[in-house]
């Protein structure tokens, strides 16, 4: 049996929220587009990774995409959860964000971002979480065939038909805004 | 839209910042970082710190923000704003008032064995009650280390609760004191009931200790076994080597010597 080090894992996890805060949340946040819900993944998330690692430490795991696959779990059961209807989809969409923004980001933050946003968390999941996996977070096919727990194929399909719904949700409100 | 602007306008959304309540939401849940709550005393608003192990700071501080941040500058971690449960709070409130019959548990973790061991002694004396600080010294085992115990009383990370406020200059003057100030020493000694001003006096008249003519033993001015000493059986002394010269043994409950 490997000797688990409780001291290093105990020193590096500050580090490791650090390194990884954003990126968990921003996942949380593109899954829901409720920054509420966002935080509440992120720090499940982190929760669970530290109770594993305390015990099995950090070489244990290939961090990243294992970190990815422990916050979509926290995501899954949020959403499987019934809830009080206290908050409601779009309560939280980009607004409560910017104020975290920096001037600059902020005057980036078009209108096309909250939409696109809006309607990518109301996705249908399997392709929300590939979508977001991909073309937000930024992964590779490999990483998210660990992550999901589904072959690159089958992956890349669903992100393709992702893609292609949201272009549909996409072009009526293009034509609106024309009008 | 065309599949490759969709793609550029999603890697737009990339674009985010956890809020500074995560890490530390976080790092509470996980135990790595401590609770904190302010907590109203005589003194004005301090700010206690604890974790799974015990309290492991208490701080003046103008504001919670420069709580944090003197809290991470002196113990190296992470502190989160929680309410403190009402059952710990009238704990504290008890100490205050040195009512120990709940239990504290304090976290010295950082702290190296000597000034361990001086904090742990200054716990030994009771509410309204003050040793000198070579009183201290000489009961850890380190009579010569007369400053070294001035300087870790200086440094508790937990003041009030483990009473630094208690150990005094032999001469009768306070000494330095931690939280806040020297000034807040004194109010602290006083709101315990210890005649500050009169053991001044008698240390400045050479008094540093009271003896009991029918018991033949001397003691700590403040010891509990003087409240019932009457002037007209007290003798006071010098030195240790003047009691002893007398006939008198010193006390076994406030130890004024070995």
């Amino acid at each position: 049996m490997s000797q688990v080090n409780d001291v290093d894992v105990k020193d590096a996890f500050p580090g490791l929220v650090a390194d990884y805060q954003d990126a968990l949340y921003r996942f949380g946040l593109r899954l829901t587009a409720n920054s509420h819900d966002a935080e509440e993944i992120a720090q499940e998330a982190f929760v669970r990774a530290y109770r594993w690692l305390a015990v099995h430490g950090l070489d244990s795991v290939e961090l990243k995409p294992w970190l990815y696959r422990v916050a979509l779990n926290a995501f899954r059961n949020r959403v499987r959860r019934p809830r009080p209807a206290t908050t409601s989809l779009d309560d939280a969409l980009e607004l409560p964000d910017r104020d975290d923004l920096q001037p600059a980001q902020r005057a980036e933050c078009t209108e096309t971002r909250a939409e696109l946003a809006r309607l990518l968390a109301r996705l249908p999941l399997r392709y929300r979480e590939a979508v977001v996996l991909r073309h937000v977070e930024d992964l590779t096919y490999a990483d998210m065939a660990a992550i999901l727990r589904r072959p690159e194929g089958t992956i890349k399909s669903d992100v393709h038909r992702g893609l292609g719904l949201l272009r549909a949700a996409l072009a009526p409100l293009r034509e609106e805004v024309r009008v | 839209m065309t599949e490759a602007e969709l793609i550029e306008h999603l890697g737009d959304l990339r674009d985010v910042q956890a809020p500074a309540t995560l890490r530390r939401g976080a790092l509470l849940r996980t135990g790595l970082a401590d609770a904190y709550f302010p907590l109203d005393t005589p003194l004005g608003r301090l700010y206690v710190a604890h974790n799974e192990r015990g309290l492991s700071a208490v701080l003046y501080a103008p504001s919670p923000e420069d709580f944090e941040a003197a809290f991470q500058a002196e113990l190296g971690r992470a502190v989160a704003p929680r309410p403190a449960s009402p059952r710990l709070v009238s704990t504290l409130r008890e100490w205050l008032r040195g009512d120990r019959h709940h239990k504290l548990r304090f976290d010295l973790r950082g702290l190296g064995p000597f000034q361990q061991a001086v904090l742990f002694k200054a716990l030994e004396i009771p509410y309204g009650q003050i040793r000198p600080y070579s009183w201290i010294a000489r009961e850890i085992g380190r009579p010569q280390a007369v400053r070294a115990v001035g300087t870790a009383l200086a440094h508790n990370p937990i003041p009030l609760f483990i009473p630094c406020h208690r150990v005094v200059r032999s001469d009768g003057h306070l000494g330095q004191y931690s939280l806040i100030g020297p000034e807040a020493k004194r109010q602290v000694l006083q709101a315990e009931g210890v005649p500050i001003e009169r053991l001044r006096e008698l240390a400045e008249s050479g008094v540093r200790y009271f003896g009991s003519d029918t018991t033949r033993i001397f003691c700590f001015p403040t010891c509990r076994y003087n409240k019932t000493l009457t002037e007209r059986h007290r003798v006071t002394f010098a030195s240790e080597v003047q009691a002893r010269a007398a006939g008198y043994r010193p006390c076994k409950v406030c130890r004024p010597a070995a």
